[in-house]
């Protein structure tokens, strides 16, 4: 995208995570580059109550063109979307698995990640698991861990800067998009 | 993965939140001056309602200028993002309503500016929001006024007329034990002295007329939020939100959760909104904010200096001279100067230090006698012959207001001239 090191774009505040930990799964680079790859995401607990937070999530990435794929095993349809019980069950290909889970769910989910070959995990804002993450990493999947893709989204799109967020994008370029 | 570089508080004061159009390419932050935005499509626009898009719906809510500001300030002071507001006054209403039910109270610094104390005292009385003030000089104060029923601890970085200095960490370790929110008004001090968020206050709230915008030209308020306080059992924010079919702002929006329903209900019921020109304005003060501070504290030390040795000065309130109480404090919270704006006393002629302040006042040629503070230009004010002058003696002792006390707001003007003028003004009326 040309931005080379004038995008500044330290993503440090508001984690539990430590600085070395912030650099590997909350790396701003690696963010847009999930974002801007991905087609297609599974997200695993995604709820079809309109006022909950991964059911926020779900309709905002389905506007912004990604193909939302609901995991949820006590729902057929959400958000218009054909439901499926796990990971295994889905027939086409992910990107990126989005979870809304419980921490001590996540090693379990990461294992089914594994065997359909998704590119990228992706743990929400509030959701931290070191072991699902290093075994993430070790089969060769991205991680991101405590960060909210919607919001992550709308910070590089520029949408979350019209909400008055700091976005801790630096750069005297002209640019409409980094996604 | 290449390390990113954090750009200096100089270069965000510049280019924090601002980034060139593809379109227009104009440098300059253009003034969207418009009062609705066209949507793209009916579904859309449900969504904007719905809060499942970030977007511009109406100015009354978020307009694309204010939010250049919006986001220079919020990296200035190192938050998670900010809220602007038409004024001062009304970035503190938002906050306390965002974060305060009918029934709630919150425990203030006694140290407060006059409007701040009045909006506290008689306004949100009618909100049933009560207040409990403490002489902040003492923590065991504060410990003593907290109750089940406080919400929030206030206080400003800098407090008038006494020139205290705020005790954010023996405060800010109250505020954490107790699970409350510190906020805290940093207008004297501006995020180029203090940083209070960095000292352990949540919210940090100015009016950002004064030294933000710099030059006397708006009147405007903002809110940052640090996005650090744990708001999952905080009851105005964690509960279901019934105009939003029962959103939770703490669980949709996260640490971003207090400033979406400050502005996604608060401010878009009181209707209290920043024009997009005035945000132009305060994001022109901010570009100069850190070359104008370091005057501004240069030639009020320098004042201060020189009132501090008169003959015709009882006392000076300022935390930048080794004298004052909170000199250590202010070295420690504020090390690039205690601000500019401070109160001294006149010694009285004939007894009537009232008459006297307000002779001196007539004698200045070149310090502005205005209601403001944070100019460029230097200003003064003598409380007891004008803004209080309705007050006998006795009620000006009751209010905390000493008929002698002249505050200034020293500027950027030549120093010596400054100086010129205060001697010659002492110098007419004491002949």
């Amino acid at each position: 995208m040309g931005l080379g090191t004038s995008l500044s774009c330290d993503i440090s505040m508001n984690t539990r995570l430590s600085a070395d930990e912030i650099r590997k799964y909350q790396n701003s680079e690696l963010i847009r580059k999930i974002l801007h790859g991905a087609r297609t995401i599974a997200i695993v607990g995604l709820s079809d109550k309109k006022e909950r937070a991964s059911n926020f999530v779900g309709s905002y990435l389905k506007s912004e063109g990604y193909t939302v794929i609901p995991v949820n095993p006590l729902k057929h349809e959400i958000l218009g979307e054909k439901c499926y019980p796990d990971l295994a069950s889905i027939p086409v290909p992910i990107d990126v698995v989005d979870i809304f889970r419980r921490p001590d769910e996540i090693v379990n989910i990461v294992q089914q990640a594994i065997a359909i070959k998704a590119k990228a995990i992706w743990m929400q804002l509030g959701l931290v698991n070191r072991e699902a993450a290093d075994l993430a990493i070790k089969n060769g999947i991205n991680v991101v861990m405590d960060r909210c893709i919607k919001m992550e989204h709308g910070r590089y799109n520029g949408h979350l800067h019209w909400a008055g967020m700091n976005t801790e994008i630096i750069t005297a370029k002209k640019v409409s998009r980094f996604i | 993965m290449p390390e990113k570089r954090k750009f200096g508080f100089e270069t965000r004061m510049l280019h924090a939140g601002h980034i060139p159009d593809s379109y227009s390419g104009a440098r300059a932050v253009p003034i969207y001056q418009t009062a609705g935005y066209v949507f793209d499509s009916p579904e859309y626009a449900a969504s904007l309602f719905e809060l499942k898009q970030y977007g511009n719906i109406y100015t009354r809510i978020s307009n694309p200028t204010t939010a250049v500001f919006e986001e220079r300030i919020a990296s200035l002071e190192g938050g998670t993002g900010a809220l602007a507001t038409a004024s001062g006054q009304a970035a503190q209403l938002i906050t306390m309503m965002t974060l305060m039910n009918p029934g709630d109270e919150f425990v203030a610094s006694s140290h407060l500016y006059g409007g701040t104390y009045t909006q506290f005292e008689h306004t949100f009385k009618k909100l049933s929001i009560k207040v409990h003030f403490v002489d902040p000089s003492d923590i065991k104060n504060w410990e003593k006024a907290i109750t089940s029923k406080t919400r929030v601890l206030y206080g400003e970085t800098i407090g008038n007329p006494q020139g205290s200095v705020f005790d954010f960490e023996g405060v800010s370790a109250l505020a954490k034990a107790n699970g409350i929110p510190l906020v805290i008004d940093n207008t004297l001090a501006s995020p180029y002295l203090c940083r209070p968020l960095e000292w352990g206050a949540d919210i940090v709230l100015h009016s950002a007329t004064k030294f933000i915008n710099g030059h006397g030209t708006s009147i405007a308020g903002v809110i940052i939020d640090s996005g650090k306080f744990d708001f999952s059992n905080y009851p105005a924010i964690s509960s279901p939100s019934i105009p939003y079919h029962n959103l939770n702002f703490y669980e949709t929006f996260g640490h971003y959760g207090f400033l979406m329903k400050a502005r996604c209900e608060t401010l878009r019921d009181t209707g209290a909104t920043i024009s997009p020109f005035d945000s132009f304005l305060l994001i022109q003060g901010l570009e100069s904010l850190s070359v104008r501070m370091d005057r501004h504290v240069q030639n009020a030390l320098g004042v201060a200096n020189f009132l501090k040795n008169h003959p015709m000065v009882e006392w000076v309130n300022f935390a930048g001279l080794p004298h004052h109480v909170h000199y250590d404090r202010a070295k420690k919270y504020l090390p690039k100067g205690a601000g500019s704006v401070f109160a001294f006393g006149i010694k009285a002629i004939n007894n009537n230090p009232r008459e006297t302040g307000k002779k001196f006042l007539e004698n200045l040629e070149l310090f502005s006698h205005v209601a403001n503070l944070g100019d460029c230009k230097s200003l003064v004010i003598h409380p007891a012959s004008t803004t209080h002058q309705q007050l006998s003696d006795e009620e000006l002792k009751r209010a905390n207001i000493k008929p002698e006390l002249i505050r200034l707001s020293v500027g950027l003007e030549t120093i010596d001239d400054l100086l010129w003028d205060l001697e010659q003004a002492f110098h007419a009326i004491s002949r």
